[in-house]
């Protein structure tokens, strides 16, 4: 199954599952982005307009913070909301909400307000929509105590994430990179569920751990895959979740390997890698054998021309680049043994 | 005939009482501030009871409100006990939201008071979701949002409004007029009447002009209220009043912004004054009786501050507590 494929899935049983789960979003009836009815697989069934009927999934008007407020509204008052905000970068418009109510009400209030809404968005970068259509602004949301985020980087842990998220009591925002709607995996047929704060070790290996983040797995995996070849073993962690972390199990590679990298497709400064950097600087800083490197985006905005964008975000190349650097004593070791 | 005229005795009384429950809270709030015995600053809606008693008696068991910064009135108008609130205000381990709210972020759910915000605008749309979750679950229940003069020129109100009038939502906006935002004279920053604003988004728009009478708020909300009833979709009610005391407690504003003919104006039109009157000489209630009602509402609020006072601490432990459902998120936030 794909991953839009997945989030459709999860959102199908959601709603089937739990008569309080609604849907709200622009575009949402129409099933403009593949995720509210129409894939392949539950083409028989209809869309969820026909499923479940207009009062549970609606087209809401360009209102970004009305959309996210009445969402918070109506999940502090018996609704579930799964709210579609299609692109990451229309989040801004809401930050009051977000900010201000979405993650301090329950504190603030002394526990009186529950808040179970997820807020679902894409981040449409390295597909030429220029400057405006293509941010990856989870960092922002990583610095707001009182909510939680998710990337998901693969179609099962999109499906289980998404569900755990509408069982949430607390608001969750899931960030999907769109360079992975179309990458397939098996998922499982039934309902199922994957815990926040538990991180997926793609790849097990001695020598060294990388960790990506949202679109930037794949690549860590091509470049595990290319080290291999060369001698070198990494550990590929993907936290899947960014609030709750799971330091543990990055340290724990960390205190196995002695080295790492981190890449993620956000700004460098004050990004995910910066703070799992700083977690692990902290917590394992005995263990390493090489200064740990962060390949993110460039402080830069995003050009229009492709090749111009390219140059912007992590790529195999510049990951097999930070495992070479951090790996050099090594290689060289290597080398010299095969008597290059 | 209006709707208030079928309100009984014991319901006139209890909208005097919960008037004078706000005047004497907030008179006493403005002397603790003043002392040093609340910590930081309190708005305080002295002058403005009628708008706020008016507009929450027009509401029902299980109806929902949401509020600003100007903040006490509208729990202590939904029927919230005095004690809880005062006891937040001091920030104490009794106080409605633990003390970790404070004056500006009251909240009391046992009486539909969502909360109030701290932000201009930003608890507007909560309320249209509590409508819409009204809708979806087929109750019969309606969502109050109180915003000031400064609030209805915030884009969140228009995004707000659209939306509960396209989808028909159970919602009364009510915008508490007390001609200033801070110091700035409401007609200077606002194009046009407020209330007009529900014309273009094809809700009933009604202003009450002597916003000091809480019988003529309480029957432009009670409409309001019956027709979002009817599932026939948002008002706006705009009620005009007045601050009688400064924006915030202790604020010294050098500059007199406010006339003093229209400050006069406004003084001898004191709310609790006037509905005191009205109910004696309409034969409803006798002096006595009236001076009784004084007398105990009084009591209630040297009770609530001994209440206060006496409370312990919040335990240190409450300040980790509440961010989110699941407590082992806590690891990670310290």
């Amino acid at each position: 199954m794909t991953y839009i494929g997945a989030i459709g899935a999860a959102q199908q049983e959601a709603m089937a599952a739990d008569p309080r789960v609604v849907i709200l979003g622009e575009d949402v009836e129409a099933n403009v982005y593949g995720t509210t009815g129409g894939s392949k697989q539950r083409a028989q069934q209809g869309d969820f307009v026909q499923q479940f009927g207009r009062s549970r999934i609606r087209n809401t008007p360009i209102s970004e913070e009305a959309i996210v407020g009445a969402a918070i509204g109506a999940a502090m008052t018996g609704l579930r909301p799964i709210v579609d905000l299609s692109y990451s970068s229309f989040l801004y418009m809401a930050m009051d909400q977000f900010v201000n109510q979405a993650a301090k009400n329950r504190y603030m209030f002394g526990g009186q307000s529950s808040i179970p809404v997820v807020f679902r968005s894409a981040m449409f970068y390295g597909l030429a929509t220029g400057a405006h259509h293509s941010d990856r602004p989870y960092p922002m949301f990583m610095g707001v105590p009182g909510l939680k985020v998710v990337a998901p980087a693969s179609a099962s842990d999109a499906k289980g994430l998404l569900r755990t998220a509408v069982d949430s009591d607390d608001p969750v925002l899931i960030f999907e990179a769109v360079r992975l709607w179309g990458t397939k995996e098996e998922v499982e047929d039934g309902e199922y569920r994957i815990p926040f704060g538990v991180a997926r070790t793609r790849r097990d290996g001695r020598d060294g751990t990388v960790v990506g983040i949202s679109g930037c797995v794949p690549l860590a995996l091509e470049a595990a895959r290319q080290m291999e070849a060369r001698g070198v073993s990494c550990e590929v962690i993907d936290p899947r979740t960014l609030v709750p972390l799971d330091t543990r199990a990055i340290v724990r590679s960390v205190l196995k390997t002695g080295r790492l990298v981190i890449a993620e497709p956000a700004h460098r400064t004050c990004g995910a890698a910066a703070e799992i950097a700083a977690v692990v600087a902290d917590e394992a800083h005995h263990a390493l054998r090489a200064p740990i490197k962060r390949v993110a985006a460039l402080n830069m905005q995003i050009p229009f021309n492709p090749v111009l964008e390219a140059e912007m975000y992590p790529t195999t190349e510049r990951i097999v680049a930070a495992i070479e650097a951090v790996s050099a004593d090594q290689l060289d070791t290597r080398t010299r043994r095969a008597g290059r | 005939m209006t709707l208030s005229a079928s309100l009984d005795k014991d319901l006139l009384l209890e909208m005097q009482r919960r008037m004078l429950r706000i005047r004497l809270f907030d008179e006493r709030a403005s002397k603790m501030v003043k002392r040093g015995f609340i910590p930081g600053t309190v708005h305080t809606s002295i002058g403005q009871e009628a708008q706020v008693v008016g507009a929450c008696m027009a509401l029902a068991k299980g109806d929902h409100m949401t509020g600003n910064h100007r903040s006490h009135g509208h729990p202590i108008g939904m029927g919230s006990p005095l004690g809880p609130l005062m006891a937040e205000l001091v920030g104490k381990a009794t106080g409605v939201c633990k003390g970790k709210g404070g004056s500006l972020h009251l909240a009391d759910y046992a009486v539909g008071s969502l909360g109030e915000s701290g932000i201009t605008g930003l608890s507007i749309p909560i309320a249209v979701g509590a409508g819409l979750s009204a809708q979806v679950m087929n109750e019969k229940r309606v969502a109050l949002t109180f915003f000031g003069d400064g609030a209805a020129n915030q884009g969140v109100l228009y995004e707000s409004m659209n939306m509960a009038s396209a989808w028909k939502l159970p919602v009364i906006f009510l915008c508490e007029n007390n001609h200033y935002a801070l110091s700035t004279p409401a007609h200077t920053v606002t194009g046009g009447r407020i209330v007009d604003r529900a014309f273009g988004f094809g809700m009933p728009g009604i202003r009450v002009e002597n916003g000091q009478d809480v019988l003529e708020v309480y029957d432009a909300v009670a409409e309001a209220v019956a027709r979002a009833r009817r599932g026939e979709g948002p008002s706006l009610v705009e009620v005009m009043t007045y601050r009688f005391r400064e924006h915030s407690e202790g604020l010294r504003i050098n500059t007199d912004y406010r006339d003093a003919n229209e400050r006069e104006f406004w003084l001898s039109r004191d709310p609790v004054a006037l509905f005191r009157a009205m109910l004696i000489e309409r034969g409803i209630a006798s002096a006595a009786e009236m001076d009784a009602v004084e007398a105990e509402i009084a009591q209630e609020v040297e009770d609530c501050v001994a209440f206060a006072t006496e409370s312990p601490d919040p335990d240190r432990s409450v300040a980790f507590a509440d961010l989110y459902s699941d407590a082992y998120l806590l690891e990670d936030v310290l």
